[in-house]
């Protein structure tokens, strides 16, 4: 048994509130496009370039991707501390993970502005 | 009625084993610590944890056909055979069906189990009106058993670190008392992403508690008290 655990990081209700609201976020967005779009189906391409092309959409599907990645980076951590025991390790993949996702939100903008 | 029991003896087994045994009931054994009483006046090697014998000290928790429970409170007719009996999973086991529990209490006597207030004691008794006294309710019951914490998955993988059901249920009891005085720095206390948030609510601790109680509940309560405090 370990004697000297150092706990007491105080980001743990940042980080479970941050979760929640990430959901809220991507569950408002999800209802939002399937309203939008289920009546309008088939879709056009023209139809989806004029929805992505319009700020509103942008700025939503924006919000919803970073939602997204907040979201999966709260719960890709929850899943290294749960099962990844030595320190480097963890801090290694969590360093990776970070930096993928930062990968992704800088894709997923240029994405959007290209439109 | 057929039994299969986990045996381990450090100083005698390379490793553990079940053993099956076969007990002969009489009418007055109603619960599995009679039958398991009887095993063991059969076979007085097998080691188990057992005191009040109805429910309120808690020595008796034990892994009972794949779900803990007290062997005291449990009936016999609601048995499968053969009962599977196994000690509490996630913890070292001592012998046969007995546990160490000191990262248990560990836990425990972190979030501080007693009452915090510095101001001068009345003359008779810090009252409470009803209302404040309701909200103990469903708290204050806990026995300590083990049962919740040792189904926990996320106690299973960090017992060091997360302080688990019981304790936290434990925690909640003295946050939601009016007499204590320490509610912020018990919340400071928790307020870590291993303490309390390695609780992704999968209820396996209300599922099994022997006493009914939720632990579930009082985590989330807690974490109200952290954003209502926040925002």
């Amino acid at each position: 048994m370990v004697n000297r655990i150092v706990v007491g990081a105080h980001y743990g209700l940042r980080d479970w509130l941050l979760q929640r609201i990430s959901a809220i976020v991507m569950a408002l967005y999800s209802v939002a496009f399937l309203l939008c779009f289920l009546p309008r189906l088939p879709l056009d391409f023209e139809e989806w370039h004029a929805w992505f092309a319009h700020p509103v959409g942008k700025i939503a599907t924006l919000l919803f991707m970073l939602s997204l990645l907040l979201h999966a980076w709260v719960g890709v951590r929850d899943i290294f501390m749960d099962y990844i025991k030595p320190f480097g390790l963890r801090f290694s993949l969590q360093v990776l993970v970070i930096l993928l996702l930062l990968v992704y939100a800088l894709w997923a903008v240029a994405l959007l502005w290209s439109i | 009625m057929k039994f299969s029991i986990y045996r381990y003896n450090p100083e005698k087994d390379d490793k553990p084993y079940m053993q099956d045994y076969e007990v002969e009931l009489q009418h007055s054994d109603r619960m599995l610590l009679d039958a398991i009483l009887r095993i063991k006046a059969m076979d007085d090697s097998l080691g188990l944890r057992k005191s009040c014998r109805e429910g309120v000290c808690g020595s008796d928790g034990m892994n009972i056909n794949g779900k803990n429970g007290l062997a005291c409170i449990t009936p016999l007719k609601d048995l499968k055979e053969p009962v599977i009996l196994r000690p509490l999973p996630g913890l070292p086991v001592i012998r046969d069906l007995i546990v160490d529990m000191s990262q248990f209490f560990k836990q425990y006597h972190s979030i501080k189990p007693y009452l915090v207030n510095d101001n001068p004691p009345p003359q008779k008794e810090r009252l409470q009106s009803p209302e404040d006294r309701e909200e103990l309710n469903g708290l204050y019951e806990c026995v300590l058993c083990a049962c919740c914490s040792t189904s926990c998955p996320s106690f299973w993988w960090n017992p060091d670190k997360f302080v688990g059901p019981a304790a936290l249920l434990q925690a909640y009891r003295f946050i939601a008392d009016t007499r204590d005085d320490a509610t912020s720095e018990r919340l400071d206390n928790l307020e870590d992403p291993y303490r309390l948030f390695r609780c992704h609510t999968i209820m396996n601790c209300a599922d099994v508690c022997p006493k009914g109680l939720n632990p579930t509940e009082a985590i989330g309560k807690i974490k109200e008290q952290m954003v209502k405090r926040m925002v």
